[in-house]
């Protein structure tokens, strides 16, 4: 056994899976990792089942050291600058951590959370199937928290398999996706319209249970009280000061605000890696487009090892040094609970 | 045979998951259609669906799209919802012990005032209520109980609470409330209870479960400490009794 020391971490970043289900009725919810398909393909590159657990990374910098023996790691989703003593890590790739070296993370170049996977996995006591940290309820494993310099996972000693990089389609762009509903009906013509046509930026004060808003407010038809009933996510509740909020993986399982729409399960990464302050439009999309694009994000999900490379053809990641001068990031002062950054101009 | 009961609204949580509602209010008759809807279910389970959560008006229902579609759910769904409500059945009893008032209940002498009573007599209402979970939902054992006197009725507080403590009982609106993790909450807090409604290591990991029955009882402060470390050690607490 070897094992992986996290040596710095900043908040927002825990140990996540696929998720918790089957406890919702008891208004347990669901936790996992905020983007998927990025957790899938970090566990791809190490040989590990799609939603393994691995350690979700926040926006800001992290490093990790391998101890007792070496140790296999892939980096997905939001882009930051990595390396091994100064030699570049690009993302989408496995490495091979040698005994008592480190692997330094920057700070997210947009997006918010990059996914660290360990071949052989992370190693806990399940709870309803799942490893996934949900702080509020004190669940998780190994730490049932929010993780921290100094902790350490025992992991498989690296087996040696030759480095891959995985070739992921080309990042979505364009509006969110939605449909309308659950309780679409408690708007009218006017709002929902508003909803669908107006700018949004997500607010500083977000956090893994759900992504404010920010935009015009709007308005109910017959106020904002309904009688509590079941949420999903990427359920867009709106409460009564009218700025909507979009539920995520450590949401309520059941709320009293009205839904107006869901966000699409294609999507709800895209959601999730919105950085606080970025522009972004909604479009409603019909059922049975939304179903068709789940069931497509399920095969993609199935197809990740068949996207697997030979990775001695990546050289440096010449986009990650040139964006590598970033601007100053600054921690929201609102709630230091909350992991959003947003750039100073 | 019965004439069939209308049929409740399909309505679409995203692409994954449909909201099946039987009302728009909380509404006795509608919650027992909810829970039926959800014993049925999984009785005979549909081919796709992944888990059901029920709330007091409606079922939510996930399922897998790759599995099953939307309008073919709902036409599965929709005979079940729409059967005659079967017998009622015995349902579980639990007898909860509740420390009223004091620091475990700061709103006691409050709602008492608010209400022009006593908070003795407050306690008897409330104790003396006999109850139903009508859902579990929002934290861990959140249970959400229907039945409460409607001299209790009073709406939310002004401006919620950012934490209320582990084991608050509480009422707000028309609804009673057993709470089981520390939480935020806009509700009126009578007491605590020492019994954990979830509880990691123990089995049941879950105590409630929707339907059942559930009848409160005073204790003092110092039972309270002392089921309360029992509680801790993963005794339930509670009594079951049969209804």
């Amino acid at each position: 056994m070897s094992r992986l020391v996290v040596a710095s971490i900043g908040p927002a970043s825990s140990v996540q899976d696929g998720g918790r289900f089957g406890a919702q009725r008891y208004g347990l919810t669901v936790s996992g990792a905020m983007d998927r398909l990025s957790l899938a393909a970090a566990n791809t590159l190490v040989g590990n089942e799609p939603f393994a657990a691995a350690v979700e990374i926040g926006p800001f910098g992290a490093s990790f050291t391998a101890r007792d023996g070496a140790v296999r790691i892939a980096i997905s989703g939001a882009p930051r600058n990595a390396d091994i003593a100064g030699t570049p890590v690009a993302m989408d790739t496995s490495v091979t951590l040698k005994d008592g070296e480190t692997l330094t993370l920057g700070f997210a170049r947009g997006g918010a959370f990059t996914y660290l996977a360990i071949e052989g996995g992370i190693k806990g006591e399940l709870v309803f199937g799942s490893l996934a940290v949900n702080a509020r309820a004190g669940l998780g494993s190994p730490y049932p928290r929010p993780l921290q310099a100094g902790d350490e996972f025992s992991v498989d000693a690296a087996s040696g398999t030759p480095e891959r990089r995985i070739e992921l389609p080309k990042p979505a762009t364009g509006p969110i996706r939605v449909l309308l509903g659950p309780q679409d009906d408690e708007f009218d013509e006017a709002n929902k319209a508003l909803f669908l046509n107006s700018e949004w930026k997500i607010s500083a004060t977000s956090d893994r249970m759900g992504y404010r808003l920010e935009g015009p407010a709007i308005k109910h038809l017959h106020g904002h009280n309904i009688v509590s009933d079941g949420t999903v996510n990427g359920s867009i509740q709106v409460p009564g000061n009218g700025a909507p909020i979009a539920l995520m993986m450590d949401r309520g399982t059941s709320g009293g605000y009205p839904k107006i729409a869901t966000v699409i399960t294609a999507d709800v990464g895209r959601l999730a890696q919105t950085s606080a302050g970025t522009a972004f439009r909604f479009k409603a999309v019909s059922m049975a487009e939304a179903q068709d694009e789940a069931r497509k994000f399920a095969r993609l999900i199935r197809s990740l090892p068949d996207r697997l490379r030979s990775s001695d053809t990546v050289a440096l990641n010449i986009a990650a040094l040139s964006d590598a001068n970033v601007a100053g990031y600054a921690v929201s002062a609102v709630d230091a609970g909350t992991w959003q950054v947003t750039a100073e101009p | 045979m019965a004439a069939t009961l209308p049929p409740p609204r399909l309505l679409p949580s995203g692409d994954s998951a449909v909201t099946v509602e039987f009302s728009r209010t909380i509404d006795e008759d509608a919650n027992q259609r909810v829970l039926a809807l959800d014993k049925a279910l999984a009785a005979s389970p549909i081919d796709g669906i992944t888990e059901t959560v029920p709330t007091y008006r409606s079922l939510l229902v996930h399922y897998d799209p790759e599995k099953i579609g939307f309008d073919a759910l709902g036409e599965k769904i929709l005979p079940i919802a729409t059967r005659p409500l079967p017998p009622v059945t015995k349902a579980r009893r639990w007898r909860i012990p509740v420390a009223y008032g004091g620091e475990h209940g700061i709103d006691l002498e409050d709602v008492a005032k608010a209400l022009n009573t006593t908070p003795d007599d407050i306690i008897a209402r409330h104790a003396g209520g006999d109850y139903k979970v009508a859902m579990i939902g929002f934290t861990p054992g959140w249970s959400y109980l229907s039945g409460l006197d409607k001299s209790l009725h009073m709406s939310r507080r002004q401006n919620p609470r950012l934490l209320t403590p582990a084991g608050t009982i509480s009422i707000g609106g028309i609804q009673a409330g057993i709470q089981c993790l520390a939480a935020p909450s806009g509700w009126h807090l009578l007491g605590r209870t020492p019994v954990r409604t979830y509880q990691l290591h123990r089995n049941p990991t879950f105590l409630t479960e929707p339907g059942d029955r559930v009848t409160f009882f005073a204790i003092d402060h110092k039972t309270f400490a002392d089921l309360d470390r029992a509680a801790e050690a993963g005794e339930i607490v509670a009594e079951q009794v049969d209804a």
